[in-house]
Parts: C-alpha cells; structure tokens; sequence
C-alpha cells in the first residue's frame, strides 16, 4: 500500500499496475527490530506486575507474557523477510503532518480554555488551508465548520461541548 | 413460526418514530459516507458511535442508526466507482471494473440503478441468512466452554488477515499490539494495575473508541496532508448521470447473476477472514468465468456491475453472523459494530439471543427496513449523492478530524483522551505506511480482556493445566482451522491478491 484511496489517483496513475517496486527493504527492517525491543519492553513491564496474594491459577503476568512472545517472534519475521520500502512522504510533507499534529494537540489542550467554537475555528482553518484553500477563504471554512457543527451537535441534538469564556 | 414471531417484535421494537428517523438518517449518512472516497463503512461508522453514544441513544436505536450506516456505506461505495472509475470503500473496488466503462458509455444512469438494485437483492438475501443461520450458529456456541472461547479467539486473530493478506506476520504483529493493548490498566481477577506506569487515566485502560476514531478517522485525515490532495475528483461535467431506470431487459439479464453472487457473497461474509471485500472479487471472478462468453466483461458488461455490487452487499450481511452469534467479528466493520455493542454494555454471543432478543430481532428488522429505505434512496436521489463527490477533502477532511474531537470529548470531556486519540491517529498513520492491517488491531483492543478471562476460567477450572486449552474435540477443530486459516493465505494468498489487484489499489489496512 502506498498510502490511501489516494495512491489509486497518483500521478499518471502508475499505481493501477501494482506490481511492487523492489528496492530498499531498510524501513521493514527498522520497523522488525522497533518492533522486538517494543516486546521486549512489554515483556520487562509485565515481569514488574505486582503479584496479589489471591492470584488465580495463571496470575495476572502469563497472558501479557504470551502476548510479548508472538509479538516479539512477529517483528523477527518482519525484520528477516522485509517488504520493500513504503513511499516515505518528503521533508517538507513530513514537517506538515507533524505540524498538523501539533496544531492538533494544541486544539486539544486549549479547547476547555478557548471553547469549542474558537478553537475549532482555528484548528479547521488551519487545516483546511494546508490541503490547499487560499488563506481568506481558509478562514471563512474554519468558521463555517465550527459553527455548523456547533448548531447541529450542541442546539440541534444537544451534545455538550467543551465551554469557553464567552459561553460557547 | 418461531422466526417470524421473533422477526414480527423485531419489527414491533422498530417501527417507532425515533428508529425509524434514525434508520433513514443512517442510511443517508451512510451512503454520502460510502460515496466520498477516504470515507468508508469502517471508519464512517467509528466517527459516529462516540455520537451516538453521547446522544443518550439506548442500545437498540443506537444500533439501528449505525447499521444503517453500515449497509448505507455499502450501498454508496458503488457511487464513485462508477461516476470517477474510484472506488469509494474498498469492497466497491471490483464495481469499477465494469462500472465506469459503462458510465463512459453514457449508460451510468443505467449502471447507479442497477447497481442499486443488486446491492438491494444481495442484502436482502444475506438478512434472510442471518436470520436463519444465525441461531443455528448459536446453539452450537452454546456448547462452547472457555476453552473453546479462548481457541475461537485465536481463530478469529489468525484468519483476520484474510486469504489475500500481504504479510501474516504483520497481521500477527497487529493483533498482539491490540492485545497488548488492552492489558493496560487495572486487571479485573486481581486488582492489580498493569502497563500503567503510575499514570491514572490509564487504571481504566484505553478506552476502544479512542483507539478506533484515532486509527481509522484521524489516520485518513494524515494521509490527505501528506499527499496534500485537497481537490475534488470530481467535476461537474462527469457527474452526468442520464436515465435512471435500467430497462428490464436488463434486469432479466442479470437477475440469476444476482442471485447467484448474493448466495456466494454471504457464504464469503460468513466465513471468518473473508469479508466484503472477497465477497464482490470471488463474486465478479466466478460470474465472468460462468456467462462471459463473449468476452464483454470489463468493458461495461451490466452483469459486472451487478455481480460485485450483490456480492458484497450479500457479504456485509454475512458478516454480522459471526459477530452477533459468536461475538467475533469476521470483518473490519463488524469488529466496529462489536465496539458499539460492548460499549452499550451488550455482549454479543450466544446468550444475547437469549437474554436481550429485542435487540437481535429489532436490528434484523432495522436491517429490512434500511435496505427498503436505501433501495429509495438510492434510486431517485441518487443525483443528490453524486453531487457529494464534488466536496473537496480539503474541506471535507477538517470536518471529520473536528467531528472526531467532538465526539470523543463528547464521551468523556477529557483532554487526555483527546491526546491519546491523536496518538493513535498517528500511529495509524505509520502503520498504514507499513503495510500493517488496522482491524486486528482495533480487534485486539477489544476482544483482550475477554479473551484472557477465557483463558484464565479454562486453566482455573482444570486446575492450571495449561493443555486443558487443547482437551476436547471442538477446541482441536478449532485449533487446527485457526492454523490453517493462519498458514493458507502464505501459500494461496499471492495468487489471490495478484487477481485482486491487477487494477486496484493497494490499500489493504483497512480493508473490509
């Protein structure tokens, strides 16, 4: 899979012949060995469960530990026999989901302090405007998204959402 | 009858206004849904349970709405791939192998309506099967002890990936982080916390449904970034849809087709790993090798589009048998449905046809309905749901990302949980990137904690004997189908997938 519906409409659309590029197979390997040390991690962690004193037969430990050895055999394979490499996103593209991340944990850090109308405003502008709005009409989405959602989830169906200073 | 006395409350408890109204929202959500492509059945319908959820819904009605939105997605997914020639869901992939050619031929009115009325047989057909197979499943869950739970599960994890699965050991890799994932938080035989690293949030575990509108809603949004694809697909100028009415000739042409793919498509949907996905390529497959003999098909064959659409709309019927029967979801929508059940406190499996029949026969009854109603829909208004596909994601995409935060903040108006959904959202993201399916993992989340007290009731009760797990007949024969199930698609899988994706895409993460 190369990413999505959208790999379907990639340019010239060379992505309907889906015979795989061969080539690199470093990301697998990364992604078997991350894999092995995140087991080994889950496994060190479950050896640190406290046993209680009215434990049943297999206690709270065995299945945490069974589940640490399938996952740890699974990532051995996956760095032994490796796909070949995903197409990674650029740079610059790179930056921009880790932008939107941020501007997403943002959102979620000041929707009890902003409200959700504000806050949602800004996050959906901004988001709009990075898959291509031009920045006023960026804007105007923003706010449109914002109070559409507000009028049909919190008048309409009467969810509450997150307050702000203003009362809404 | 018993059946129809049963089916005849179903309709009782479901002929109310509300459900009624929420039916007919459902399906129309649900079609917009399974239109747009990046929106499909599973993460459609994973965007509107924390919504239904916070809407006060009861079980029932809550269930009904997302159903509807379910076989609503199954319906719409047919709509693009004729129109664009891009499949809005996955399952609708092999639509627009005849599809499009046809509406190129200026005969899409013909290829929508049709195409309706296929996927109206083949989920039909398939809630007739439900109806009838599903408490036959049921009396033989009754024999099942915690043993065989426990081996039933890992048969569910091991066919997950399917007969076309890339990679087994990255489905293996998935399930066990899903399971992994559920043992955080404070274990329910002892008391004591686990994997919670002194974090309080975490005494509760995670909650599922930040991890399924994070893995599969959120994750799609990150994708349209990367690829910065903020237009629409379509134009006005394609969207021409011309005749709404298939001549009956045509109908006559295609209705043993019809009949035919809705049987094999729920056979297929049943099956643990198949899915609806399958269920429309081993539909198309068979029906070109049986009445193709002029060699029309994939040149806009009215039978190619019937046979996909009845297919896997028969398939996503098929589908709710194992999970409302067993409580073990065979496909990736289903394993969301499961979701909405465990978070209404309803556990799926034998004894719910027992204990809570109200809500079995209501959503088989709300299941006839929506298909009529989407049958209605479908036919006449279809010109609304093409007129959709001209939402560009680049507004479309902010939408669901802020509707996904609404809903989950919704639930538990925490921060916190908003974090972890991003989390996941990221997550999802990467994992796509690698190839590793999502559904086992959303899987894993939620079936961890039973599926332990399984194991721990069958060595309990034997007195710590592990091989109890490996005593009786019926837990062998499951043993052995999961490792056949586990083990067959690393042989027969590569000639599978290269059929099913000579022209396709190759998104298999979330695949149905």
């Amino acid at each position: 899979m190369n990413g999505g519906p959208l790999s379907l409409r990639g340019p010239a659309g060379q992505n309907y012949l889906s015979t795989q590029i061969s080539g690199d197979t470093m990301s697998d390997r990364i992604f078997g060995l991350v894999g092995l040390a995140l087991a080994i991690f889950f496994a060190w962690a479950a050896l640190q469960i406290e046993e209680s004193f009215l434990s049943d037969e297999v206690g709270p430990k065995a299945f945490p530990l069974i589940i640490a050895g399938i996952l740890g055999i699974s990532s051995i394979f996956i760095a032994l026999k490796p796909d070949a490499d995903p197409e990674w996103p650029s740079l610059g593209r790179l930056v921009e989901i880790l932008a939107a991340v941020v501007v997403m944990i943002l959102y979620a850090e000041f929707l009890p302090i902003a409200g959700f109308v504000i806050a949602t405003a800004v996050a959906a502008a901004y988001l709009t405007w990075r898959l291509g709005s031009p920045v006023l009409s960026s804007l105007l989405i923003g706010v449109l998204t914002s109070v559409g959602i507000y009028v049909v989830f919190h008048l309409l169906l009467g969810l509450s959402l997150a307050r702000g200073p203003l009362g809404f | 009858m018993d059946v129809l006395a049963n089916l005849g409350d179903g309709f009782a408890v479901a002929f109310t206004l509300q459900n009624l109204g929420l039916a007919l929202l459902g399906c129309f959500l649900g079609t917009i849904m399974g239109a747009l492509p990046g929106l499909g059945p599973s993460n459609g319908v994973a965007i509107l349970i924390p919504l239904a959820f916070t809407l006060g819904l009861g079980p029932t009605p809550s269930l009904i709405l997302l159903t509807s939105v379910y076989y609503g997605a199954m319906y719409g997914g047919r709509i693009s791939s004729i129109l664009l020639g891009i499949p809005g869901d996955e399952p609708a992939m092999m639509t627009v192998l005849d599809g499009h050619p046809m509406a190129k031929k200026g005969m899409a009115g013909e290829a929508l309506s049709l195409s309706g009325i296929a996927s109206f047989v083949g989920a039909f057909i398939a809630t007739w099967g439900l109806i009838l197979l599903a408490p036959q499943l049921v009396k033989i869950a009754l024999l099942f002890g915690p043993a065989e739970y426990f081996a039933l599960f890992a048969l569910a994890f091991a066919t997950l990936g399917g007969v076309s699965s890339t990679n087994q050991a990255k489905s293996a890799f998935a399930a066990m982080l899903g399971l992994g994932l559920a043992m955080i938080g404070v274990d329910t035989q002892t008391g004591v916390p686990r994997f919670t690293f002194g974090e309080v949030h975490l005494y509760d575990g995670l909650d599922f449904l930040v991890a399924i509108v994070g893995l599969f809603a959120l994750s799609e949004v990150f994708i349209f970034l990367e690829h910065r694809h903020g237009d629409a697909d379509a134009s006005a100028s394609e969207l021409k849809v011309g005749r709404l009415t298939p001549p009956m000739s045509m109908i006559k042409q295609c209705t043993p087709t019809m009949l035919r793919t809705s049987i094999l498509g729920f056979i297929a949907g049943v099956l643990p790993g198949a899915g609806a996905s399958l269920g429309s390529f081993i539909s198309y497959s068979m029906e070109k090798r049986l009445v193709d003999k002029e060699g029309t098909f994939g040149k806009g064959d009215p039978r190619g589009v019937a046979a996909p659409e009845a297919g896997n709309n028969a398939a996503a019927g098929g589908a709710l048998v194992p999970m409302l029967a067993l409580g073990v979801p065979g496909s990736g929508t289903t394993a969301v449905l499961l979701a909405v059940l465990l978070s209404l406190n309803i556990t799926p499996g034998p004894l719910l046809f027992a204990n809570n029949p109200d809500v079995v026969w209501g959503l088989i009854a709300a299941l006839f309905i929506a298909n009529f109603m989407l049958l209605a829909l479908n036919i006449p208004m279809v010109g609304i749901f093409t007129r959709v596909l001209m939402v560009p994601p680049r507004i479309l995409m902010p939408v669901v990302a802020m509707v996904s935060f609404v809903g989950i903040y919704g639930i538990s108006g925490s921060s916190f949980d908003l974090l972890v959904m991003i989390g996941f959202g990221v997550m999802g993201w990467l994992l796509r990137k690698f190839d590793v399916p999502l559904v086992p993992i959303i899987l894993g989340t939620l079936l961890g904690n039973t599926m332990e007290n399984n194991l721990r009731r069958a060595i309990t009760i034997d007195n710590g004997n592990w091989f109890t797990l490996f005593d009786s007949p019926l837990s062998l024969t499951l043993w052995a189908i999961a490792i056949i199930g586990f083990i067959m698609p690393l042989i027969v899988g590569r000639l599978v997938r290269a059929k099913m994706h000579e022209r396709g895409d190759e998104e298999g993460s979330i695949a149905d």
